[in-house]
């Protein structure tokens, strides 16, 4: 029996990939390596988790051993991959070591660490997996004060899941608005107040310089010299792939993995995909649907059939259903955005210099345009 | 009463499609049966494909 393939990461990446390589290669051995319990969920549902009534257990979709059953695979959970070895094509966990003729990272990034000061830093909680999320919702337990630092995608949506759930959410960022780096400001405004309509404190303008312990929980200083109490500290300032492994392993690396259009890495045996791959042209993809598109592409390529990847422009929805929003975002800082509409709703155009457009944003009734200025955007990766 | 008000759920992310509702976005109209919804269509929320999804029981 030959190695086959082994899969490092188990999340949306590594899962999905298993199930579309199966639909090409039912028989093929298949080992699919989680450094969590294995178990499969969704990670865009964790920020929106209290709306759906659920807690961390609630968002499993399937156990590590009913994927292994529903995939025919070896998934093996709680191993973390501690080296490669690309001349035996091997590697390493803490347990074991394992062979394999093709190899795909799916490894994911981690959370940015917060440049703060103070002796709660060490506290401040992140949420990128499930098991990060269960430690938050344990904290949150008869609990009221949250800090959020980050008013980015997840941080809003985070923003919004608490503040409509009964918390008392504080909303720090050093933009103007939220989604600052992504929509233009009458969008993040109109998202603003929505957000402030569920009782979150906006804090824009602004970054946490200190997290300290204080006698009932947090005291977040701010660099407007302001001291917020808290409860629960969540940072949400950004993702950062995970490349150690792959990089001591000799695999060429700059934001993320570096790969070709075949996600292939400079190594011909060894592939990368997901939150931790940086695709041709430096871009790092972490969202949902252009991860599934490159699934898809790699099941054919690890299949026999080298399929290069072409990604549409994929609009992401914004899980903030206090002003329903879905942006596009434009590749470039270069150029200008259009904007009309009426708060709540707008329908906001990112303009190149010869007006072209190159990204959108879309909010409140304005989002049934997103099918028609989709087809009009540049794709992401041609 | 008719017979489109199956529910379905998508198993990668838990997205329902509702037979009763469509997915107008989609330009699929209310009322369309799960078998008559296109083969290519995706999950709007995952990309994940109609194979992905099963019909679940309404309450």
């Amino acid at each position: 029996m030959t190695a086959g393939t082994v899969i490092v990461g188990t999340g949306h990446a590594g899962y999905t990939l298993a199930r579309e390589y199966r639909k090409l290669a039912p028989d093929a051995p298949l080992t699919l390596i989680s450094s969590d319990d294995g178990a499969a969920y969704y990670k865009p549902n964790l920020s929106k988790a209290f709306a759906d009534g659920k807690d961390a257990d609630g968002l499993v979709m399937k156990s590590a051993e009913a994927q292994a059953e529903a995939l025919s695979a070896t998934v093996l959970a709680g191993a973390r991959v501690t080296s490669i070895d690309r001349q035996s094509q091997s590697l390493t966990t803490d347990a074991d070591r394992i062979s394999y003729d093709k190899l795909v990272l799916a490894v994911g990034a981690s959370q940015r660490e917060c440049p703060v000061e103070g002796d709660g830093v060490g506290s401040i909680l992140h949420v990128n997996d499930l098991a990060q999320y269960r430690r938050f919702r344990s904290w949150l337990t008869g609990k009221k004060r949250v800090v959020i630092l980050g008013a980015g995608l997840i941080g809003s949506e985070f923003a919004n899941d608490l503040g409509a759930n009964g918390f008392e959410v504080t909303l720090i960022d050093p933009l103007g608005w939220p989604l600052g780096r992504l929509v233009p400001e009458p969008v993040g405004v109109a998202i603003g107040n929505a957000l402030q309509d569920l009782g979150v404190h906006l804090g824009m303008r602004q970054t946490a310089t200190a997290v300290n312990h204080s006698d009932d929980g947090f005291a977040v200083t701010t660099s407007h010299g302001a001291t917020i109490h808290a409860d629960v500290v969540l940072s949400a300032i950004g993702l950062v792939p995970n490349t150690q492994v792959a990089s001591e392993a000799g695999l060429n690396c700059g934001r993320g993995i570096q790969v070709d259009a075949t996600l292939q890495t400079n190594d011909p045996n060894i592939f990368a995909l997901g939150d931790c791959a940086e695709l041709p042209g430096g871009q790092v993809l972490p969202y949902v649907l252009p991860i599934t598109h490159s699934a898809r592409a790699l099941a054919k390529t690890l299949a026999g059939e080298a399929m290069p990847l072409a990604l549409p422009a994929m609009p992401v929805i914004v899980k903030t259903p206090a002003c329903p929003t879905v942006v596009c975002p434009p590749a470039t800082s270069e150029g200008a955005w259009r904007v009309e509409g009426d708060s709540p709703n707008f329908e906001a155009v990112f303009e190149g210099a010869d007006g072209a457009p190159l990204g959108f944003a879309l909010c409140g009734d304005k989002l049934a345009r997103r099918g028609e200025l989709a087809k009009s955007m540049p794709p992401l990766l041609a | 009463m008719s017979d489109n008000n199956k529910r379905w759920e998508c198993l990668v992310c838990g997205l329902i499609y509702d037979e009763a509702e469509g997915w107008p976005d989609d330009g699929i109209a209310p009322g369309t049966a799960w078998a008559d919804v296109p083969d290519d269509w995706t999950c709007p929320d995952c990309g994940a494909g109609k194979s992905d999804f099963e019909m679940i029981q309404i309450g």
